[in-house]
């Protein structure tokens, strides 16, 4: 299995972006903001919404934090619109941390992205777990010089964000839930469908981009490398050391862990957990090991008992 | 027997492959991007005739210096790689390879490798301590300051078959810089950053390379290749001694 985005790329992506930007300047913006993703592979990115949890994390081995005011599961409960989190919070989660700092806006909501690209944080998750501010368009995310991760449900959707310049895919999964269900059903599309268009002949490529809406160079490419063209991690419903395991044995790069974490009854000895999980995910003595004698999982609640207004993962298009 | 304890490059140890056992050089594979070193690595074996094979190393038995001839340590973030080595049972066992065998450390690897870093994490980390330099982390500064530059690396030709000028292509990831050296280690690349100013990017001592860029990240074989002959050349001197 190869794995080189940036040189298959350059092409597509010139011309995606506006006109400004030579092609050169793209070429070598996609190294560095996909170089990144590769940098965070088979690791663990955990929310934290202050500076102390930060420090947990980084600690327990995180390679980067999602800085939030709310992690997904009080989003659920409290209710209302969730939006960008404050300049002042994210700055003390910089200045708390060495590791990577990522951020979330609301999809399609470019000022907000303008704003969190000024604090330089070192990535931006365009993010269903906030309420939508555009359900057309999401951002142009050449326009930027820091990457983007995404979320996605289906190679399509992954096919679309890269298109616009994501330089990282997760699965959305069901954020706030601590039922990892989603984000399984999520993954197993998208390699099922990689399997499938890797077998197609040119005429049925063309019409496969067609059917699942996703551009055809980046499709034809994801067939030659028989993966997506970017990292691709697991999120949505992680809670345990299992699901990160499990979520790695799908083939995902590594694992995003919202809710799972602080809503846990020991977090710091969860988030070492599940740490040693996502390096060691084919050993079932480590996996054992560390499972054990870890408190309190969240509780959760069952996607299948979720309203259909209530799931995220039907924000984005 | 291997030597484990000295600081100062080791004598190589006496065993040797066979000529029917491949040469085995392991890319260490707790966090980050390792899967691209084995492919830049099996690209340059596709065009030597000594048989080799690139393990992903996890464990501290997979880090014996009698069977694994080379290491590469990969970029990533070297906090979390020296966590998950600690937890796993494996820091002594790289700290012991790293003093036996040939070792290249990109980005992560390169702090992982050395003596000391500046701007660590609160309370510091945990460092193989072998390479005999210090390091600034994030020298250069966030993801926004991330960039690419061409590069001249010393014992690694940049000019092409047909006389054309190619250099390097440097991918600074969040990349750290070297800031102090000691007297066995010598520089082989400089880069001029951003902001004009000129930072020690790779090094070498003896046995041991750092880089804080990465090459993994492009399709130039070059210093894959040079550290495959690295390698090779360490082998063949304890085949001479034993």
């Amino acid at each position: 299995m190869s794995f080189t985005p940036a040189a298959n790329l350059a092409n597509g992506h010139a011309a995606a972006a506006s006109s400004q930007v030579s092609e050169e300047q793209l070429r070598q913006q996609f190294i560095l903001k996909a170089g990144l993703a590769q940098n965070l592979k088979g690791g663990v990115i955990m929310d934290v919404v202050n500076a102390e949890q930060a420090r947990i994390a980084e600690e327990a081995g995180a390679v980067a934090v999602m800085a939030l005011e709310r992690v997904p599961a009080d989003i659920r409960k409290d209710g209302g619109v969730a939006r960008m989190s404050d300049p002042k919070m994210i700055k003390e989660i910089q200045a708390a941390v060495t590791i990577p700092v990522m951020a979330k806006v609301r999809i399609g909501h470019l000022v907000e992205a303008q704003i969190i690209q000024h604090l330089a944080v070192d990535f931006i998750d365009e993010s269903e777990v906030l309420t939508p501010a555009d359900e057309t368009h999401h951002i142009d995310k050449h326009a930027y010089k820091i990457p983007f991760v995404c979320g996605a449900r289906n190679l399509g959707e992954a096919l679309r964000r890269v298109n616009e310049g994501a330089a990282m895919i997760r699965t959305k999964g069901e954020a706030g839930t601590g039922d990892v269900v989603e984000a399984v059903r999520h993954a197993r599309t998208m390699m099922s469908e990689i399997r499938k268009a890797q077998h197609m002949s040119a005429d049925e490529l063309y019409n496969y981009a067609k059917e699942i809406g996703a551009p055809y160079h980046l499709l034809k490419e994801t067939a030659r490398l028989g993966r997506l063209p970017v990292v691709n991690f697991a999120a949505g419903g992680v809670a345990t050391p299992a699901d990160a395991a499990l979520m790695m044995q799908l083939g995902m790069d590594g694992v995003f862990v919202g809710s799972g974490i602080f809503k846990s009854g020991d977090p710091a000895k969860r988030a070492k957990a599940i740490v040693q999980a996502v390096t060691h995910f084919n050993d079932p003595a480590v996996l054992a090991t560390v499972s054990e004698d870890l408190g309190e999982a969240m509780v959760g609640i069952n996607c299948d008992t979720l309203p259909e207004a209530e799931q995220f993962a039907k924000r984005g298009w | 027997m291997t030597s484990t304890t000295v600081p100062a490059p080791a004598a190589p140890p006496s065993s040797t492959p066979t000529e029917n056992q491949p040469i085995r050089i392991g890319v260490l594979a707790l966090q980050g991007a390792f899967i691209e070193h084995v492919h830049l690595l099996e690209r340059v074996a596709q065009h030597l005739s000594v048989p080799l094979s690139f393990p992903l190393i996890r464990t501290a038995a997979d880090l014996d210096p009698k069977s694994l001839h080379g290491l590469v340590i990969p970029g990533g973030e070297s906090t979390a790689i020296a966590l998950v080595a600690e937890r796993s049972g494996c820091l002594d066992a790289l700290r012991t390879y790293v003093r036996a065998r040939p070792t290249w450390g990109t980005c992560a690897g390169l702090i992982l490798l050395s003596q000391s870093a500046t701007h660590a994490k609160q309370g510091g980390q945990q460092l193989l301590g072998a390479l005999d330099v210090s390091v600034d982390r994030n020298a250069f500064g966030r993801q926004a300051e991330s960039f690419m530059a061409p590069l001249h690396i010393k014992g690694i030709t940049d000019t092409a078959l047909d006389g054309t000028h190619v250099p390097l292509e440097g991918v600074f990831i969040r990349a750290p810089v070297v800031t102090t050296l000691g007297d066995h280690v010598d520089v082989i690349g400089t880069v001029t950053g951003p902001k004009g100013d000129e930072r020690i990017v790779a090094v070498r001592q003896g046995h041991l390379l750092g880089t804080s860029f990465h090459p993994e990240l492009t399709q130039d074989t070059r210093v894959h290749k040079y550290f495959v002959d690295m390698v090779l050349k360490h082998v063949q001197a304890a085949g001479d001694s034993s």
